[in-house]
């Protein structure tokens, strides 16, 4: 997805000479062609990310459109006031970038695991949250960032992820993408678990089980009709996301589903317990150890729709 | 009387009268501030409250969002909007905020409140002014307490790396924080001398003289190529004798008794 995000960046950029690029001191290896073909419009501001996000907010409110850009969590919890009060307050036109969602730095232990920054960026007043599911999805969401007015969380994976689709013409903030049709289940899936998901409904079909896959790229606004179409025409749903249960996808789903008791669908939420990750452990150990691998996936797929069994 | 004179006067009336009428809080911070704001808007800001949009406006930031009551004054007074709407300060409905808040108040360019924001801000600003080669100067109002944080480090190392000489700190050195001195509670000595290790051109003045302080404006940047840095010496509650110099006064709202003996002592009408 880094890779995603910074080829279309440059597209961007080309496209208007109002986009910038700030970074927190990091990208080694990925910043180079941006710095190098804008260097007007690119930024390293050190190790410092309050002052990053604010010198964005500046920038936005001297008609920039201005991308901060870091690691796991540090261009959101570190700077979450900057955000709050500086950008979001002001409707300022800047787009916050991390790279390595979840457990992607996995062994690099809990500093770097973005795993609540979901629920946090997702309860600030005119915040859009973005969350592509492959490259694919963040080529074209990082374009529709671009070009969105106002502030937008963009929460990429990390370099290398497979293509999940083939053949995606577009990706509009606030619009899920069905995946694969089927009115079996619904699996929901939020950013880069979208290719696990991919394979776990794929691995149902063969059993004769099929299962519609929403990619929910956009957690806010989130995308409703779809929820409530998946719950309404699905006997069963499933969240799964690489982010705490609380305050994500899951989270978001249940509000709506909760608010509608003319909706009634056996329901969960997979994703991760409010706890610390503090061993070391790739992102395929780690997703593994909370039920987010494909195994674990299936496994709460057939707890649900057991119960949903046993409820019908 | 010089105009930034009767400017100041002005503004402390309102601040006075402001925090009277709304039982609000910080006269001090804003008594302490006036002088500052009488000289900015008094003269040395291009700003023009007809077009308060303006592309090449001096933009203008009270980082210490809570002297809010002395820059709607002087925002009124220069006729960003009706002195009556001072009347709505803190009142249910107002935009008139506690801290000072854009949203539909013209001349206001950024909201603050939370302390070591607006300087980074003002950086961003700045910033583009230099790589656009605009010709508009950015100016920044701290609290002396405010430099306790972090953030305002992160920006002071930044503007002199990038060269920002349209950039200009005023810090309001009144001496007196939330729950103390300054002295007593994080002590910022020798603050200049830390600005100009920083890499601004770092200056201290009387911040009640009105004439040292237009000079010193009038003359930046200082030094071509940084930052300026202005270390106005204050008095918390200036213009105002028994709230002088007395932490209360960053708490405590004028009673009515307290506004009549304030303005007397100020002397006469707007």
């Amino acid at each position: 997805m880094r890779g995603a995000f910074f080829q279309a960046l440059l597209e961007a950029a080309e496209a208007d000479p109002r986009v910038h690029l700030i970074v927190g001191d990091l990208g080694f290896g990925v910043v180079e062609p941006f710095a190098s073909r804008f260097p007007d419009r690119f930024l390293n501001v050190g190790v410092a990310e309050q002052n990053m996000t604010g010198v964005a907010a500046g920038m936005a409110l001297s008609d920039k459109i201005v991308f901060t850009y870091s690691i796991a969590n540090f261009p959101t919890l570190r700077c979450l006031e900057q955000i709050r009060n500086d950008v979001c307050y002001h409707r300022a036109n800047v787009k916050v970038v991390a790279v390595g969602g979840g457990f992607a730095y996995g062994s690099l232990g809990a500093s770097h695991h973005a795993t609540e920054d979901l629920a946090i960026m997702r309860a600030l007043p005119g915040m859009t949250v973005v969350v592509p599911g492959d490259p694919v999805e963040t080529r074209l969401l990082t374009h529709a960032v671009a070009e969105h007015a106002g502030p937008c969380y963009l929460r990429l994976g990390r370099a290398g992820e497979p293509a999940v689709h083939t053949g995606l013409a577009e990706a509009r903030i606030g619009r899920a993408i069905i995946v694969r049709p089927g009115r079996d289940l619904a699996l929901i899936s939020t950013g880069g678990m979208l290719e696990t998901v991919v394979r776990v409904a794929e691995k149902l079909g063969a059993a004769g089980a099929q299962a519609r896959v929403l990619s929910m790229h956009t957690l806010k606004p989130l995308d409703v009709d779809a929820v409530l179409a998946a719950a309404v025409e699905t006997r069963a749903v499933l969240t799964v996301e690489e982010h705490s249960v609380i305050g994500g996808l899951g989270s978001a789903v249940a509000e709506v589903l909760a608010e509608r008791p003319d909706v009634k669908v056996p329901f969960r939420r997979l994703g991760l317990s409010s706890a610390f990750a503090s061993q070391a452990g790739s992102q395929a150990f780690l997703r593994d150890g909370a039920g987010l691998s494909e195994t674990g996936i299936l496994a709460s797929v057939h707890r649900l729709l057991e119960a949903a069994g046993s409820r019908a | 009387m010089s105009r930034y004179e009767v400017l100041a006067r002005n503004i402390r009336r309102h601040v006075l009268r402001m925090t009277n009428r709304s039982k609000a809080a910080h006269v001090g911070s804003s008594l302490s501030v006036a002088d500052v704001l009488a000289v900015l808007y008094g003269g040395i800001l291009r700003v023009d409250p007809a077009r308060p949009e303006w592309p090449e406006r001096d933009r203008f930031i009270l980082s210490k969002g809570h002297g809010c009551a002395g820059l709607y004054a002087a925002l009124a007074e220069r006729g960003f909007f009706p002195v009556a709407v001072l009347e709505t300060f803190y009142q249910d409905g107002s935009p008139l905020v506690g801290h000072i808040t854009h949203g539909g108040v013209p001349g206001v360019e950024v909201s603050t409140g939370s302390l070591g924001h607006g300087l980074s801000i003002a950086c961003g600003m700045a910033l583009v002014g230099k790589r656009d080669r605009r010709s508009y100067r950015v100016f920044a109002v701290l609290s002396d307490g405010e430099c306790d944080e972090g953030s305002i480090w992160e920006a002071a190392l930044f503007a002199p790396h990038h060269g920002l000489d349209n950039l200009v700190v005023i810090v309001d050195y009144n001496k007196i924080q939330s729950l103390g001195t300054v002295k007593e509670v994080l002590d910022l000595e020798p603050l200049a001398a830390k600005w100009g290790a920083f890499g601004w051109t770092a200056v201290e003045i009387d911040g009640h003289d009105l004439a040292e302080i237009e000079i010193v404006l009038s003359r930046v940047p200082l030094e071509p190529g940084r930052p300026t840095c202005v270390v106005a010496h204050t008095v918390k509650g200036k213009g105002v004798d028994f709230m002088e110099d007395r932490l209360l006064w960053h708490y405590r709202s004028p009673s009515d008794e307290d506004l009549g003996r304030a303005l007397a002592g100020l002397g006469d009408n707007e």
